[in-house]
């Protein structure tokens, strides 16, 4: 465990997949009743365009471009969690 | 707002025990990243005591490997903190994160290693994808070795 005390994920960069057009990439801080919190997290929105693989990979090769510090996302809206170094860049 | 100076220390001296060079002032920086040549490691350091926890004896473990880069300097993230942007600046191509670690070759980015692919993962495992890194990138024996 990476954080002993804490959640699995906890001080790991992640991305969080939805079922809508949002994708985030940021630290797993904790999940409670609120949902999955996570820091430093850049965000992507398919319907602005660009391919949410694309801003996958280059987070990976390239590091996060942090937008927003602390987001919450709510449980029911997560459909998928990965370790953002576990994308091939 | 910086941590205490007394605090850090310790994370300090552990880097420049490995032979890293400390860049604190913006002067300090630009003389050793500017037209820079030959091969370098640029070490972000951090406080965060998981991350740069491992990070560190990463590089210790490294740099026992027969190549290397010729130069190890290092900036630390939320203490020096004009010195750490300004060190960012000759890797603007990546997004700041902290622990990280650059290597360059002749002022280019050839690899760089970033917070979340050390985040959970062991010095040995961190240490074993650097030397990797030190062979296709350095390729051989630094003549000014750390």
């Amino acid at each position: 465990m990476f954080h002993p005390g804490h959640q699995d994920l906890h001080g790991i960069t992640v991305v969080v997949e939805t079922g809508g057009a949002l994708t985030y990439v940021g630290r797993f801080d904790v999940e409670d009743e609120a949902g999955v919190h996570l820091l430093d997290v850049g965000v992507h929105d398919a319907a602005h365009g660009g391919s949410k693989d694309d801003y996958v990979r280059r987070s990976a090769r390239f590091g996060v471009r942090v937008e927003r510090k602390h987001l919450v996302v709510a449980r029911s809206n997560v459909s998928r969690i990965t370790r953002l170094a576990e994308v091939e860049s | 707002m910086p941590y205490n100076p007394a605090l850090v220390a310790p994370m300090r001296e552990e880097m420049v025990r490995l032979g890293a060079k400390e860049l604190t002032t913006l002067a300090e920086v630009d003389a050793a990243l500017g037209d820079q040549k030959g091969t370098m490691l640029v070490f972000v350091n951090s406080v965060c005591g998981c991350a740069a926890g491992n990070a560190r004896p990463a590089l210790r473990l490294a740099l026992e490997h027969p190549v290397l880069p010729q130069q190890v300097v290092t900036v630390f993230a939320g203490q020096d903190v004009e010195a750490t942007s300004r060190a960012r600046q000759y890797f603007a191509e990546y997004q700041p994160s902290s622990p990280s670690m650059a290597l360059l070759r002749d002022g280019e980015v050839v690899h760089f290693v970033h917070r979340h692919q050390i985040e959970g993962r062991s010095p040995q495992a961190i240490a074993g994808e650097l030397v990797k890194a030190f062979d296709k990138h350095f390729g051989t024996k630094a003549e000014a070795a750390v």
